[in-house]
């Protein structure tokens, strides 16, 4: 017996928040006596980069290396985990949240009649009974969910359990997916995506603009302090849908929600359909001159003033100590 | 072209959040209930896709009698008629199987619901629902084209979108910028008083994950403000305070 993961690649690299979920699979496995750690990976991707998954805790990766599951196409991914979860004679099945994720997840559960849980925030309370603490109502509040199944899945949210890179390398074995027609069913004609950037969901540090910035061709100072701190870019909702910044940037109650270390807020008020989408950030820095801004009461640091003179002066202040 | 879009019936995104009965029950004082911001989409675009092809928009909410004003909102909206499923939402699981049995005995060509609900975000049911009726899911859609029987579609990734074909039929759930809210007017209110609401009784009392206790987050201290004349202070703080940098 063995908990299953599914892991995710970005340009032929494991993300690190399906690092996190193997961690997190590692740590379960601990507490519930569930054997050992196997993760399963899909599509083209090196096999160094796959054993390098066994220093987060994993024994052992399958690859079902067919080129066909390149593409995330969502229907063959869930076919091919249910084999793997098959094969490994798995209970529970542990991955990171994720726009295919998320997708693939809500399909296993029913092949897999298995009970699922997303926004997962904690390890289970197993003695007794298992209860799993997730995330509800964007962020605002959590939940104690009883699962009933023997087969469980555990979709976790960003930084749930600490990264540990401890481990050694693991084992790689080819494994050998059969897909028939119907898992490709769709196609994916094309993909748009900002190459070489620090993905939004995934970012440790992110920096994000409102309308205080006043218009698109203000956002330099906000690109060079993501820039200096390695972090990514984001927007107020009222600023992607004047098509200043691309949707995907939009974090919010009806965006993105983001759980980085760090979130840094320049000329955002913060209504609360904002906070929903930042509430989970470790620590919050709010830059407004306006000091009744709601975002300042959510915030851990703040500066009251015009952030055209303060971003510049601060990106300065970064580049000095990092 | 028969379509069916899901909505939940849940509070206000400005709503504040708290429980009663010793954190086991969702305190709704003075609480306002809307039609999910997400699902507001799905249905914004079906009656698009209706008018377009001429077809036939149900919707469907599963909940006890308090989501009525809601289903009635959607029937203003445009809906043709509704559909609730009398039982409050117990988990993903429980809904899933309520949509799947009523979507096979409709025959619906598309499904479409929000890619989340606002108040347990499992963003679960649509794939739940096609692996149940054994047709493809995609979750987060944010367009959605249908010609014919073929439908193009593009599907929101980490950083970007991707580009999808498939045929009906299938299940999406949606999001901005699929389409804009729609808001009702004089006309849509005047006549879904009179289109048609039917209650049906759950298929099947089957749970999976049931929430049983909450719990809000410890409340934030208060904000830390540095002068803005003094930036510096600020880079210091969050290196050996906070340690986030």
């Amino acid at each position: 017996m063995s908990i299953l993961v599914y892991i995710e690649q970005a340009e032929g690299k494991v993300k690190k928040t399906s690092l996190e979920a193997v961690s997190f699979a590692n740590a379960l496995a601990a507490q519930t006596g569930e054997g050992d750690v196997v993760a399963v990976a899909l599509g083209t991707i090196s096999k160094e980069e796959l054993a390098a998954v066994g220093k987060a805790g994993a024994s052992k990766v399958l690859h079902g290396a067919d080129s066909k599951l390149d593409a995330g196409v969502i229907q063959a991914h869930a076919s091919a985990v249910a084999q793997a979860f098959g094969q490994v004679e798995a209970k529970t099945l542990v991955l990171a949240k994720s726009s295919l994720g998320d997708a693939v997840a809500a399909r296993l559960a029913i092949k897999l009649k298995a009970g699922l849980v997303s926004n997962v925030v904690d390890l289970p309370k197993t003695d007794g009974g298992y209860i799993v603490k997730r995330s509800i109502y964007t962020g605002k509040a959590f939940a104690e969910t009883t699962v009933t199944t023997e087969n469980k899945i555990l979709a976790i949210k960003k930084n749930a359990i600490d990264l540990k890179l401890d481990g050694t390398d693991a084992q790689v074995e080819e494994f050998a997916v059969s897909l028939n027609e119907s898992d490709f069913a769709s196609k994916i004609t094309s993909t748009e995506r900002a190459t070489g950037d620090v993905l939004l969901p995934e970012a440790d540090i992110v920096v994000s603009g409102g309308r205080g910035l006043k218009g698109p061709e203000n956002w330099g100072m906000v690109e060079e302090m993501a820039k200096i701190l390695g972090a990514a870019t984001a927007c107020s909702k009222p600023v992607s849908d004047l098509g200043w910044r691309p949707h995907h940037e939009h974090v919010g109650q009806t965006g993105i929600k983001v759980a980085p270390t760090l979130y840094i807020a320049i000329g955002i008020s913060g209504a609360i359909q904002h906070l929903a989408g930042v509430n989970s950030s470790k620590c919050i820095v709010v830059i407004n001159k306006d000091p009744d801004a709601p975002f300042f009461k959510a915030a851990d640091y703040g500066i009251v003033g015009d952030a055209f003179e303060i971003v510049p002066k601060l990106n300065e202040a970064f580049k000095a100590e990092l | 072209m028969k379509i069916l879009v899901c909505i939940t019936h849940v509070p206000d995104t400005t709503s504040k959040i708290q429980f009663t009965a010793d954190n086991t029950k969702f305190d709704s004082t003075g609480v306002q209930y809307i039609i999910g911001p997400y699902d507001d989409y799905a249905l914004a675009r079906a009656v698009e896709l209706r008018d377009q092809a001429s077809g036939k928009l149900t919707v469907l909410n599963v909940g006890e009698a308090d989501s009525d004003p809601t289903l009635r909102k959607a029937l203003a909206i445009g809906a043709d008629d509704a559909i609730r499923v009398n039982s409050a939402p117990k988990d993903s699981y429980f809904v899933a199987q309520q949509i799947a049995h009523y979507a096979k005995e409709g025959g619906y060509d598309l499904i479409l619901m929000g890619r989340e609900s606002i108040d347990f975000n499992g963003g679960m049911v649509h794939g739940m629902v096609g692996e149940l009726l054994g047709i493809p899911s995609f979750s987060p859609v944010m367009k959605l084209d249908v010609d014919g029987s073929s439908v193009k579609m593009a599907r929101e990734i980490e950083g970007g979108k991707e580009m999808l074909e498939a045929t009906l039929p299938l299940i999406a759930g949606c999001q901005e910028p699929i389409a804009e809210w729609k808001i009702p007017n004089m006309r849509g209110i005047m006549s879904a008083r009179t289109k048609p609401l039917t209650v049906v009784e759950p298929v099947s009392q089957d749970t999976q994950a049931e929430a049983s206790k909450y719990e809000l987050p410890p409340a934030k201290g208060a904000v830390k403000l540095v002068d803005k004349d003094n930036v510096a202070e600020l880079v210091r703080l969050l290196k050996n305070e906070a340690k986030v940098l």
